[in-house]
């Protein structure tokens, strides 16, 4: 399988030299295509710092993250810009749609950055709503919709642009228990149908149990990984559980 | 530790304060110049009329400063509070740590009495610079020379501008010492997390909107301009007036929808880099400021008339004086008085004297001026009790009473025989005119008394004038004067036969000449002799004028009016810029989330400075569009109001004030531009 993300012993530490935290300690793991794949980890453990390291909006203090074989640890100003808007798609917890913008709009905006003619852009966009069930808000604005709409909109809006890897930090967070389950099966709908490789990260195990492989970040370390194979969601969901037991009370929130 | 704390965080938020420090600069600059003139004028080589007319104008700059005070402590209140609003988190933070609210109120004090102090100095020093070009410009208007350049600071000017401003700031605290104690806690900590309900407007309603807005602006230019001369009086300006603000108004309520239709229509452009984002974010900035950006538009508007007009009005007083004052000298005195005209204003002898000439009667208290002049004409005005403003309107006089209240009937009219008429006409290079036996004509230059004097004239009304009776020769009176003056002031008088007016009758005389001279020296010299005329009860004093008289009177109200246009012109454009420029501001902490999403989402550096210069430049560029189109109906309209002041190229005026606006409102452009790209930068 080819390899769309490859993470190769990074470290990222924040402060001076009196006093340095070392948020990502030496931290390894691959991404292959096709895959969806859950971190999980107490707050501090270092998810969301790893998270912005992968998407650029932050730099490694040392290592190497390689997006489809190109080292982004070496991309400089434009070429960074270039380089999400045209490999990643993002997602994020509090949505963060345009609230001046309907769906639509909001939608069209990942393309047209991207100089995508206006007529193809009106044929992706009906796609995409038709796949993630968001065809009758399409004309509507932010406030007009429920939370679990919203971040359907965002997704729309993270794959449209076919990225090689979307980046979802905690999709769910926002959202009440059905919504996120609706949201999730969206998600995996993407994977499987779409072949879309995602990489969230969430604290909570019942989103992490969509995904088919999960890792446990500790202490800026790889604690642990399990991967689903062909278990049941909820079988998977017990796994997870289990790891999280094992982390101890720090993970508590998860339950 | 608080006077530490306050200058820390104007050095923090020094981004921040770019626009209110600007202001104040600005501010104190302008209001010290003005102020100032006063001291720039001892340097220059002016008459003593002129100097008397440069301190009325000082005065009346210095009761405008007040006005302009006024309105620049509204401005630095406002700008004042925006500050607060960008700083609340910090306030909150004091709060939660147990900072007491005084403690604030006194850090806020420091704040404000330091960057008084500091914009104070650099706001005289920048005024200081700026007044030496005054005077140049103070110099040219006047038309005296600068004897010697020097470099003068005034004093009085300074210490003004530190009472003015103090009193300002001082306010200034008031109210962030109110608005500190009245604050919440949980308001100042959440402040930036209340996102306003974006409200959106139906488009077709929008459409239906603007263009009734249009057309009823349209019909608003149409009365000022094209049908100007429907308009019966005074009053009938309120229309208009009314018509532009409420379309001003409904075009910019229905502006935002319109163009998003109209742009949404174009796919291809609106769906192109982050148009769409940029278009929503001018239209709801749009939907959010309709009333301020109104009143910035109105404002501009004034400011483009008022600059202009008042630019204008010194070349076109000029002009006129060669037209209204074409001779060096009116004496102009009663006649013929009688026994029962004794009283404390006439003694016996000066009835007993009253029928010398003008030149007879001054050579008699020794001043003798018949060498100096030459061009000779003196003609008779005649006077009749049974002739007044009354008659002359016949049977009209109660249709027209009701029109026109406040006129005096009773005045007598003045009346003038041909052949007298002519020849003074001659002199002063106006038409000449030929007369029947029953025919009369009226004279007269001021348009509003022309309307009223021309009903009877349109009905060939017959008017028995001593003891004939005279039909007009015109269906309107004619245009002419008889007296030289500033501006376009005869009222009317008649011109009939010679052989209707009775001796008996005689009232005035008017004695017109030029004087034997080349030089202007020589001019005034004559012009002192016979200032030199005393008081006295023999003989009556004749009233005098003079072309170098009303030079000077046209120069100094020319000049007034370009200055206290100057200055009000300035002061509305700072404070329509420099709020429209806060209102920009003060929203940036939302457009940072937004531009942040943007960046998040992979849209360029570039593109994302491209967006924002746009949305910026729109939104200052729509009032000022709109305002001007209005001014070009507006000065149409103020070059008809002001024609008794003559008429004038307005192309420098205009290019100068092109200069004002390119100058402070493109200053207020760049650094809201340059501070909003600040402000989402930040992370």
């Amino acid at each position: 399988m080819e390899k769309i993300l490859r993470i190769e012993e990074i470290e990222k530490y924040y402060g001076n030299k009196s006093s340095l935290t070392k948020a990502i300690n030496n931290l390894s793991f691959d991404v292959e295509k096709g895959e969806f794949v859950a971190i999980m980890g107490a707050s501090g453990s270092g998810k969301t710092t790893l998270l912005n390291l992968i998407s650029t909006i932050d730099k490694v203090t040392s290592g190497h993250i390689y997006v489809g074989g190109e080292d982004i640890t070496k991309l400089r100003g434009n070429h960074l810009n270039k380089f999400r808007r045209e490999e990643l798609g993002f997602i994020f917890q509090d949505f963060n749609l345009l609230d001046t913008l309907t769906a639509y709009e909001n939608i069209a905006l990942a393309l047209s950055i991207q100089n995508v003619k206006a007529n193809q852009i009106d044929e992706r966009i009906k796609k995409v709503a038709r796949e993630l069930n968001i065809k009758d808000i399409l004309n509507k604005y932010p406030y007009q919709m429920s939370g679990g709409q919203k971040q359907r909109v965002a997704s729309a809006r993270a794959i449209i642009t076919n990225p090689k890897l979307v980046l979802a930090d905690e999709p769910t967070g926002a959202l009440d228990s059905k919504s996120a389950k609706m949201l999730l099966e969206r998600f995996q709908f993407l994977n499987k149908e779409l072949k879309a490789t995602i990489l969230m990260v969430t604290h909570d195990a019942f989103t992490a149990s969509y995904a088919t492989r999960v890792i446990f970040i500790k202490d800026g370390k790889v604690f642990n990984e399990i991967h689903r194979g062909d278990d049941t969601r909820r079988e998977f969901f017990d796994k997870i559980i289990d790891v999280v037991t094992m982390l101890g009370g720090d993970l508590n929130d998860a339950l | 530790m608080l006077f530490r704390l306050s200058i820390k965080n104007i050095i923090r938020s020094i981004k921040d304060y770019a626009i209110y420090f600007f202001t104040l600069i600005l501010g104190v600059a302008i209001f010290y110049v003005f102020n100032a003139i006063e001291s720039q004028t001892v340097m220059l080589n002016v008459t003593k009329s002129t100097k008397e007319i440069i301190e009325l104008m000082t005065n009346i700059l210095a009761g405008v400063s007040v006005f302009v005070s006024f309105i620049l402590g509204f401005l630095i209140i406002y700008a004042s509070r925006f500050l607060m609003k960008r700083r609340n988190k910090e306030f909150g933070t004091y709060l939660t740590l147990g900072k007491k609210k005084k403690k604030i109120s006194l850090i806020l004090f420091l704040e404000t009495l330091i960057i008084g102090i500091i914009s104070l100095i650099i706001g005289i020093g920048l005024g200081f610079i700026l007044s030496q070009f005054m005077s140049i410009l103070v110099a040219n208007m006047f038309e005296a020379d600068i004897e010697k350049f020097e470099f003068i600071f005034s004093f009085d000017a300074s210490i003004k501008c530190l009472i003015y401003f103090s009193i300002m700031y001082l306010l200034v605290i008031i109210f962030n010492t109110i608005s500190v104690s009245r604050c919440k806690l949980i308001d100042l900590l959440h402040s930036n997390k209340k996102s306003e309900k974006v409200k959106f407007k139906n488009p077709w309603l929008c459409v239906f909107i603007f263009i009734i807005a249009s057309i009823a602006l349209g019909y608003a230019y149409y009365l000022v301009t094209a049908g100007i001369d429907n308009m019966q009086n005074a009053n009938a300006i309120y229309i208009p007036i009314a018509l532009g603000c409420i379309s001003t108004f409904f075009i910019f309520w229905s502006l935002s929808g319109l163009l998003l239709k109209i742009v949404m229509s174009m796919k291809n452009f609106y769906y192109k880099g982050l148009n769409s984002f940029t278009l929503r974010q001018i239209s709801s900035k749009i939907n959010t400021t309709v009333f301020s950006v109104s009143i910035i538009c109105i404002m501009l508007f004034i400011t483009l008339c008022v600059l202009s007009s008042a630019l204008s009005i010194k070349t076109s007083m000029t002009k006129n004086l060669n037209e209204l004052a074409p001779v060096d000298i009116q004496l102009y005195r009663e006649i013929n008085l009688k026994a029962n005209d004794i009283s404390d204003y006439y003694t016996e002898e000066m009835v007993k004297n009253s029928n010398l000439t003008i030149i007879e009667s001054l050579k008699r208290t020794g001043v003798d001026i018949e060498d100096d002049l030459k061009d000779i004409v003196i003609v008779t005005l005649y006077e009749s009790p049974e002739f007044s403003f009354k008659e002359s309107l016949g049977s009209n006089f109660e249709l027209v009473k009701e029109k026109f209240k406040y006129v005096h009937y009773d005045s007598r009219e003045q009346i003038i025989r041909i052949s007298d008429y002519n020849r003074l006409a001659k002199l002063l290079g106006k038409k000449t005119y030929h007369l029947n036996d029953n025919e009369y004509i009226v004279i007269t230059d001021f348009e509003s008394m022309a309307d009223i004097r021309n009903i009877p004239l349109k009905h060939g009304d017959s008017i028995h004038i001593f003891d004939d009776i005279l039909k007009p020769k015109y269906k309107k009176c004619q245009n002419g004067f008889l007296q030289i003056s500033a501006n376009h002031t005869n009222s009317g008088f008649f011109v009939v036969p010679d052989h209707v007016v009775k001796e008996e009758y005689r009232a005035y005389s008017i004695l017109t000449a030029n004087y034997k001279a080349n030089s202007k020296e020589e001019k005034q010299k004559i012009e002192e002799k016979l200032h030199n005329f005393q008081n006295n009860n023999q003989y009556i004093n004749p009233s005098m004028n003079t072309r170098l008289d009303i030079a000077e009177a046209c120069m100094g109200l020319g000049g007034m009016v370009t200055f206290i246009g100057l200055y009000l012109g300035i002061i509305f454009l700072i404070s329509s810029a420099a709020i429209l420029a806060l209102k920009e501001l003060s929203e940036s902490s939302d457009n940072k989330e937004r531009f942040m999403m943007l960046r998040k989402i992979g849209a360029d550096e570039k593109l994302i400075n491209r967006a924002l210069f746009r949305q910026i430049g729109i939104f200052f560029l729509m009032p000022l569009i709109l305002a001007i189109v209005h001014s070009i109906f507006g000065i149409k309209f103020s070059t008809y109001i002001l024609e008794t002041f003559g008429r004038a190229g307005l192309l420098p005026s205009i290019v100068m004030t092109v200069c004002f606006i390119i100058l402070i409102y493109g200053g207020y452009f760049l650094i809201t531009y340059f501070c909003s790209k600040n402000i989402i930068k930040e992370k």
